[in-house]
């Protein structure tokens, strides 16, 4: 399934780093986001966009994961080439992740 | 236990302004606070100052003082609704002077207006020579391309002003929380280095800056996430203890919603490592917070925390960077997607034939890869159309015309098909940080009465 099915998603700018939350629906999937939404898989899902590190934070009160990517958003928001300077629309992007259901494992 | 009902009423300088009406007619608030100062806005502002004195401040000013001044103003028994916002931007005087006249051209009277000004350390900057945190180089090396220099001030110079009495308090660059933390620190006395309260005070700033994106702007996924009413969408109403306890919600009858999941997204927004969320006030801590939906469109949002604040201040620079040109044209059809390849690879060609010098090129096709690129979108089918867009840094206007010429001309020279060619090309002001040592910073505060 996709990650879209058991969590929400926003992203944030601060000059070329760019932030995404992913949160889940139910709390009761926190443990799969832990397990599967890794830092290095985030990382290669944004191949091509992010150029720095990624690092994940964890937020278990609210059954969050936040990621952190450095050199994403084409040398920062007021001097990028892209259409979407804000990287804006990543958080939609990283919702397309395959998961992998715990009763399929 | 004492509350106060914080409205924010605009999460950017062009927000909606019917929301904020409904706040102050609807919301029983106590403060409106408006924040419209984005990251280059400053530096955008510092040049316009420097072509009229009077000018400087936020485009808006005008018609957001106009739209609530006569709903905030206190009358007979009815006590008033405080004003707090960076609209000042680049001139907080002038701002404070032109809201004086606004209100005295709408009848009112015995209104204080206090500007808060200071956060323009440029001096300070060039005089420490202080090194760029973005990119190698110093404050010096930007040379004549370094336009302004604003620290990101702290809330006490806001509260100093609510506590002498003003009715409406106009910044410039200051932290959006702390233009909330502000209303707090003065109704309530917080202490300066109780960091747990200015901490979880900064957790109901940072809520509420974005004004919509808590009430359910910036999130509805049909299907997923369904929001009522979005083109109604209330702006959100922060109620605060003096204890720091939060509740988050909105008029009743407004459009949108409040509910654990956007206030769960609005927390983590442009937020690093939550245990750290560095302010003027606070280092921030939003890692224990907890969000509970009490009632329909009411949050109670705690655990917020905070240690002590950091020696420095955060300084926003703007600088001259580069230009940028850019066109657009469009493909439809069978074939619509060669096509605009093929209109990519003529303009890659073009630009190297005709010598136009750029430090770096873009070439997207939007509808296929212009948002993620062709590594992530690579699983897409063929849309029935696709946008040609092709852009470039150069270091002068002359030759970013020139990339926006070269996807223009494809119209009688290119691909079948071309339409809605469009250019552009403009100078771009970017913004770094440094940081400062807080004691160079001297903030204060003018009044100017009504």
């Amino acid at each position: 399934m996709k990650l879209r099915e058991i969590a929400h998603s926003r992203t944030g700018d601060k000059g070329n780093t760019s932030n995404i939350s992913v949160i889940a629906y139910d709390p009761k999937h926190f443990s799969l986001l832990q397990e599967q939404v890794t830092a290095d898989r985030v990382k290669a899902h944004f191949a091509g966009v992010v150029e720095g590190s990624v690092v994940r934070y964890e937020l278990p009160n609210i059954a969050a994961l936040n990621f952190v990517m450095d050199q994403t958003l084409g040398g920062g928001v007021t001097r990028s080439l892209a259409l979407d300077a804000h990287g804006k629309s990543l958080s939609s992007a990283l919702l397309d992740l395959e998961i992998v259901p715990p009763s399929d494992k | 236990m004492r509350t106060i009902r914080i409205g924010s009423g605009a999460g950017y300088s062009g927000d909606r302004i019917e929301p904020a009406v409904e706040l102050a007619e609807k919301g029983d608030i106590d403060y409106l606070v408006f924040e419209c100062l984005g990251e280059r806005t400053v530096a955008l502002a510092q040049q316009a100052r420097m072509k009229n004195p009077e000018g400087g401040y936020d485009p808006l000013l005008e018609e957001r003082m106009r739209a609530v001044l006569p709903l905030c103003a206190a009358k007979g028994t009815k006590k008033g609704i405080k004003i707090v916002t960076n609209m000042g931007a680049a001139n907080p005087e002038a701002a404070a002077r032109r809201t004086a006249e606004i209100a005295r051209s709408l009848g009112l009277s015995k209104l204080k207006i206090a500007a808060i000004v200071g956060d323009d350390v440029l001096d300070a900057c060039k005089a420490n020579d202080l090194p760029i945190m973005e990119f190698e180089g110093t404050i010096k090396q930007l040379g004549n391309k370094l336009l302004s220099a604003n620290a990101y001030l702290g809330a006490e110079p806001m509260a100093e002003a609510l506590s002498a009495g003003a009715d409406v308090v106009i910044t410039g660059r200051a932290s959006d929380p702390a233009l909330f933390l502000a209303p707090m620190i003065h109704a309530f006395g917080w202490a300066m280095d109780d960091w747990n309260l200015l901490g979880q005070g900064t957790v109901a700033g940072h809520l509420l800056e974005c004004a919509g994106q808590i009430t359910g702007g910036y999130f509805a996924d049909p299907g997923y996430k369904d929001i009522p009413d979005l083109a109604r969408l209330g702006f959100p109403i922060g109620e605060v203890g003096e204890d720091g306890s939060l509740v988050i919600t909105k008029v009743p009858g407004s459009g949108g919603a409040v509910t654990a999941q956007t206030c769960k997204e609005q927390l983590l927004y442009e937020v690093h490592d939550p245990r750290k969320y560095f302010q003027p006030d606070v280092v921030a801590d939003f890692s224990q917070v907890s969000v509970e939906e009490i009632a329909p469109d009411r949050v109670r949002v705690s655990g917020g925390r905070g240690t002590k604040r950091t020696d420095t201040l955060k300084v926003s620079v703007g600088y001259v960077d580069s230009f940028i040109g850019e066109g657009q044209i469009s493909y439809a059809g069978p074939g619509a997607l060669a096509r605009g390849r093929l209109a990519l690879d003529i303009v890659r060609e073009r630009l190297k034939l005709t010598g136009v010098s750029t430090s770096e090129l873009r070439f997207d096709l939007i509808g296929m890869d212009a948002l993620h690129g062709p590594q992530v979108s690579a699983h897409g089918n063929e849309p029935y159309e696709v946008r040609v867009r092709v852009a470039g840094r150069t270091e002068n206007l002359r030759e970013a015309v020139r990339i926006g010429n070269e996807v223009e001309t494809l119209y009688t020279n290119g691909p079948a098909g071309g339409g809605g060619a469009w250019k552009s090309s403009r100078d771009v002001v970017a913004v770094a940080s440094v940081l400062l040592p807080r004691e160079l910073a001297k903030p204060h505060v003018r009044f100017v009465e009504v």
